[in-house]
């Protein structure tokens, strides 16, 4: 049966040496979290470019989730820190651009914090679900306006 | 380098909004470097401008093209075939590099992408600083490699002001007071007695008056 409710696509960039190890300890744990996330593997946040998260936004993504090692404890000592400002500097373009900035947010977890990476990942779904579907896919104000 | 930081998505939204097929143009030289305008940042842009222009009713096509230079003639002919397609060009490349476009490209409006800041370089990850205001007329041999026209905020040739707090300048406290880095450095390299000089008015008729400046060399004319 087809739920009514609106089942976000979240695109998860996770770090090999921890948010990624992390979601695979959630599943040796048999921890459930939502199926809404695409789990994209990097060899570190720091890998990550604006263009990255921009490119999700505009292929259709509902939110970004950028997930690194804990600050200091980088496998590369500051990817990390990186891709926090990274995060920043996009989040003040979507809002320049007229996208809710809570749509991209960054965590940091362990390869040990499958139980936390787990809660993230229910949190930004559904911090996703209450703002709506992306309104790039939504269309422009007209149509917006027209549907409500 | 040419250092350029890019124009706020809605002024450029605005910029463009009268067309319906834009080629975002970036340059592969100063503005790559200062990450404003090279091959990345012509996507990023190109992206943030389609979703913009989605979000506001706009039918905008947006092209990305970058080019090794644009303020060269030569490598423009590679962005020729996409500007002839395009509606209109949104260049990021410096202020000599949109006036190469608009030159090279005369039926086609062009417009700058980027605010050009000034010529400076690299001082950590992530911070720029002036350090050359193109007066055309060096002083950087008598100062020990130290610009006082650029960086000192009174551009006072025989300084220092006394108005400076430790070594920060009065007029703005983030930063060093040029004249205290112009003493630092000629007594380490020990031509303090440079300082004894009284350097005459600066000529500025070299500078930005009258119009553009032209550098002629006749030796590589034909």
């Amino acid at each position: 049966m087809k739920s009514d409710v609106f089942q976000p696509k979240i695109v998860a960039f996770c770090c090999h040496y921890c948010a990624y190890a992390s979601a695979d300890l959630a599943g040796t744990m048999r921890i459930q979290y939502p199926p809404n996330v695409l789990i994209i593997r990097t060899p570190c946040t720091g890998r990550l470019e604006t263009e990255y998260f921009m490119k999700a936004f505009e292929n259709g993504a509902d939110g970004v989730l950028v997930a690194g090692c804990l600050e200091g404890g980088c496998h590369f000592l500051e990817g990390n820190l990186c891709a926090k400002n990274r995060v920043n500097y996009t989040r003040d373009m979507l809002d320049e651009i007229g996208i809710e900035k809570e749509r991209l947010r960054m965590v940091n977890i362990s390869a040990a914090m499958a139980r936390p990476l787990a809660d993230t990942i229910t949190d930004m779904v559904e911090t996703v679900r209450k703002l709506g579907p992306s309104p790039i896919k939504s269309g422009g104000k007209l149509k917006q306006e027209c549907r409500s | 380098m040419i250092v350029a930081q890019r124009k706020s998505i809605p002024e450029l939204l605005t910029i463009v909004e009268k067309h319906r097929n834009v080629l975002v143009l970036g340059c592969g030289t100063c503005v790559t470097v200062c990450l404003a305008g090279g091959q990345r940042e012509v996507s990023i842009i190109a992206s943030a401008l389609r979703m913009a222009a989605k979000l506001n009713d706009v039918a905008l096509t947006v092209e990305e093209l970058t080019v090794e230079r644009q303020c060269d003639n030569v490598f423009l002919e590679q962005a020729a075939e996409a500007a002839r397609q395009a509606d209109a060009v949104l260049s990021l490349g410096c202020g000599a590099g949109v006036q190469a476009l608009a030159e090279r490209f005369v039926d086609k409006p062009v417009y700058a992408a980027l605010d050009t800041a000034f010529i400076g370089i690299l001082e950590e990850r992530g911070v720029w600083t002036e350090k050359c205001a193109a007066c055309g007329s060096c002083v950087l041999h008598l100062y020990g490699g130290i610009c006082p026209v650029t960086r000192c905020a009174k551009h006072m040739m025989n300084g220092p002001c006394s108005g400076s707090r430790e070594d920060r300048c009065e007029v703005n406290p983030s930063l060093p007071c040029a004249w205290q880095l112009i003493y630092k450095r000629l007594k380490d390299i020990g031509q303090l007695d440079r300082l004894k000089e009284i350097k005459p008015p600066k000529n500025w008729r070299p500078s930005l008056s009258g119009g553009c400046r032209t550098i002629i060399r006749e030796d590589h004319r034909v």
